[in-house]
């Protein structure tokens, strides 16, 4: 069906898409997104969605507890800089692995059942994983004060190279350049591509085929005599070592693992990242991950001094109504005008944020609804 | 199962852009270091971040730290009625903002969440330029941001932790804490606790699950053990659960007659109304009258429980009704300001900025290494807490304590304790190596 070399389009979104996250610096300054710690955000955030997607947009499984292999790819990670090397690597590996074998255990269980049931046991397992990692599991978690690097961690790899960071505390670092600032982002990036790469293969495999047509119908699928269940298995499985990657990377960044990571909320953030950008797309997870760390992160920043000098262009009984009408929406608000967004993006696009770019794309190009720029051929609505 | 092969050409296409992508990063890497630390202020201004909780259990701690620094930020720019400035022993800072610059800031919320405020941390160290970084309103992100700053090479001025671990066994070379810590509490509030209910005691401890609870629960036991008191029982409770009934109803049966809350913020608020509800302190034990003490207190806390603070003990950082000059001054530039009385959180916030810049202008830099020299071993005075040290050996402030008790015949809605001891600073002293840790050498960045 699909040839196995690269279409020549796919290359072309590969090759815009590489270029669009290398020089992501230069084109999120102008809306104050160009620092290395939100590229550094963007960019994980966007293999953690791109990994839920390959279960979510495909198969159709909500999982609502990706959270907690994006924990254990953290906590994986920390552990192996603080056992055996400093270096990025090996963590990212062992990270990789460990959001895996943990997918695998609860994706066996969860993958008895579907929908809302399947939901709700990811939801529980979730749950119950953020709770060990909080209290219970202390002695390798630190709890609420989440895993922290010390300066008498062993470090056998490093300690074996000849490798002493000295007194001070030691940074991740790729054989010398410390994985901070934009040296950071840009390992982030390529493994970004990396990931983006593998999906886009998934998407046009057969594999991914059987994975849509298990979202398209599943009964029809059993009658025919197919068993699914290990094809949802293996993307469940997938998705969890993208999350798992994912922890890795922000452990890589920043060497914390902090319970918090697991919770809920942030299970709960990653679909919504998935939605608001298109569920099923190619694109979409990354640009709605974008969006939603954007507002997370510039958004909740605006306080009443900077409103000020926004609308100091009006006189200043306008400025002071703009300024408090306006700040319902920013700082610690920004949750109100996320939430907005979200409905407005629900109900006006519901393939996301790439349906609008694909509309608008239609509207210029005056082609076939059908080809679609950058998604897939048919990007189906969430659900 | 799936079978999507890798072609020779395929391959050599997709290394050969990995390449390419991996060779970037050399590109944008070489980071110009002409600047002797990170974040030299250039201009004509200095960037503070002030990074408190907005959202969250302690959001009302974090309205008012941030109330405080802006008046901080006020004062040492030389607006306002200068507040604490006039009575502050050090007299380097003349109300033109820190070595020549004036002083702008940048806010951002933790969510009282470790992740979110180093995120919050970075971005206004990484984008917005911030030299020093402070706030924190519990004791699990003080902890992680003080590791974010270090790692950054800019200070961090710790703002309401009270664990040990954030000046022991956690503590880092740039950061420095103004706040007393679990320690300090339980060998003040030990002697009252003596005085009012004698020595032959048993304790129940309720616990906050995260570090602050744990380092109180083991302070507060070392020190009433010490009494003679026993220690029937100490349980974990899970921050924020909203509902004590299940932990208090055992209490009863315990055989203990003191229940020792180890709460802050909602939590204490809820578990002292439930425990009060369930007629604790109308009880009788082993022949005593049954005792409740909260050892960390604030007004803010005391003002939400209400009537039930009553005659509870504990102990605190500052109160707004202490009556040296640098609390009244402070009482008065604030309350003219914001209508009610500080917090001892926003006092203790407002005492962290103005030591920073005071440090700066005394060392006549912004460098880390500089500005810590400064504050290591800094004695001064007129900060509402009497003579004080920030001592080298932990970066940890020492002072007198208050041991508080919930005022019986309030007079206004703000004046819910009263000062029952001031301890003196050498009898909650401690050798800074009793708990562990490191400093580390200081990171300019």
């Amino acid at each position: 069906m699909f040839a196995n070399t690269i279409s020549k389009k796919d290359l072309a979104l590969l090759v815009v898409f590489t270029a669009a996250v290398l020089a992501g610096p230069i084109i999120l300054k102008p809306i104050g997104a160009g620092y290395p710690d939100l590229l550094q955000k963007f960019a994980i955030y966007g293999i953690f969605a791109l990994g839920f997607n390959i279960l979510f947009g495909l198969t159709g499984y909500l999982s609502f507890g990706h959270a907690a292999f994006l924990g254990v790819g953290s906590y994986t990670a920390v552990w192996t800089f603080k056992l055996l090397s400093m270096n990025p690597i090996p963590a990212i590996i062992l990270a990789t692995i460990a959001g895996g074998l943990f997918s695998a255990l609860i994706g066996f269980i969860s993958l008895r059942r579907s929908g809302i049931y399947f939901s709700i046991l990811t939801l529980a397992f979730a749950q119950m994983s953020y709770n060990l990692a909080y209290s219970v599991l202390t002695p390798i978690t630190n709890g609420e004060t989440g895993l922290q690097l010390t300066q008498s961690d062993p470090r056998a790899l490093d300690v074996a190279f000849g490798r002493d960071y000295g007194a001070v505390l030691p940074v991740s670092d790729l054989f010398g350049m410390e994985m901070q600032g934009y040296p950071g982002f840009y390992f982030c990036a390529v493994m970004l591509i990396i990931c983006f790469f593998i999906s886009m293969r998934i998407y046009r495999s057969p594999f991914g085929m059987m994975l849509r047509a298990v979202k398209s119908n599943q009964n029809r699928l059993n009658f025919t005599g197919v068993h699914t269940r290990p094809y949802a298995l293996t993307a469940f499985i997938i998705s969890g070592m993208y999350a798992g990657l994912a922890g890795g990377l922000l452990a890589v960044t920043d060497p914390l693992a902090g319970a918090e990571r697991m919770q809920w909320t942030a299970s709960g953030e990653v679909v919504l990242m998935t939605i608001l950008g298109g569920a099923g797309t190619l694109l979409g997870p990354v640009i709605g991950a974008g969006a939603i760390k954007y507002f997370e992160n510039i958004f909740s920043a605006f306080n009443d001094g900077i409103l000020m000098k926004i609308f100091s262009f009006l006189p200043e009984v306008l400025q002071h109504l703009a300024v408090s009408v306006s700040s319902l929406f920013v700082g610690e608000g920004w949750h109100l005008t996320l939430g907005a967004l979200f409905m407005i993006i629900v109900i006006f696009l519901p393939g996301g944020l790439m349906e609008g770019v694909t509309r608008l794309s239609n509207l210029f190009r005056r082609q076939p609804p059908d080809d679609r720029a950058g998604g897939t051929p048919h990007p189906a609505p969430a659900e | 199962m799936s079978d999507f092969k890798v072609t020779r050409r395929g391959l050599l296409k997709s290394t050969a852009a990995a390449g390419v992508a991996l060779a970037t990063p050399t590109i944008f890497s070489s980071k110009s270091f002409a600047a002797g630390y990170l974040n030299e202020p250039k201009g004509k201004t200095v960037t503070f971040g002030f990074n408190v909780p907005q959202t969250g259990a302690y959001a009302d701690e974090g309205a008012d730290e941030l109330r405080a620094y802006q008046l901080a930020v006020e004062h040492i720019n030389g607006e306002g009625d200068g507040g604490m400035l006039n009575t502050f022993s050090s007299k380097a800072l003349k109300g033109n903002g820190v070595n020549g610059k004036k002083v702008v800031f940048v806010t951002g919320d933790t969510q009282t969440k470790s992740d979110a405020a180093r995120a919050s941390a970075k971005r206004m160290i990484e984008k917005d330029g911030a030299i020093m970084i402070t706030g924190g309103s519990s004791s699990g992100v003080a902890i992680a941001v003080q590791g974010l700053c270090q790692e950054a090479g800019v200070i961090f001025m710790a703002g309401l932790t009270h664990s040990n671990d954030t000046t022991g066994k956690d503590k880092r070379a740039n950061g420095f804490r103004h706040f007393f810590n679990t320690e300090m509490t339980g060998a003040a509030l030990a002697p009252v606790l003596k005085n009012s209910f004698g020595t032959d005691r048993t304790a129940y401890h309720l616990t906050a699950d995260y570090t602050w609870g744990w380092s109180q629960e083991g302070s507060i036991k070392k020190y009433t053990e010490k009494l003679g008191w026993k220690t029937a029982s100490a349980v974990r409770t899970p921050l924020g659960a909203g509902d004590f009934s299940q932990y208090i109803t055992p209490v009863l049966n315990s055989g203990a007659d003191v229940l020792v809350l180890n709460h802050y913020g909602r939590d204490m608020v809820n578990s002292l109304t439930q425990a009060v509800q369930f007629g604790l302190r109308d009880k009788q034990v082993n022949g005593k009258d049954f005792a409740i003490v909260v050892p960390l207190y604030s007004r803010l806390m005391a003002q939400g429980a209400g009537e039930n603070v009553k005659g509870i003990f504990g102990s605190t950082n500052w109160h707004w009704s202490l009556q040296d000059e640098g609390s009244k001054a402070f009482v008065k530039s604030f309350g003219k300001k914001y209508g009610f009385p500080p917090s001892q959180a926003a006092h203790t916030t407002y005492c962290q900025a103005i030591l920073y810049a005071d440090a700066c202008q005394r060392a006549g830099t912004f460098m880390p290494s500089g500005v810590g020299a400064a504050l290591e071993g800094f004695k001064f005075d007129g900060l509402g807490n009497g003579p004080t040290e920030y001592r080298a050996e932990d970066h940890q402030c020492f002072k007198d304590v208050l041991v508080v008790k919930g005022k019986e015949n309030p007079t206004s809605k703000f004046d819910v304790l009263e000062v029952v001891e001031v301890t003196p600073r050498a009898q909650v002293e401690y050798p800074a190596s009793m708990l562990g840790g490191e400093l580390g050498p200081y990171n300019n960045g």
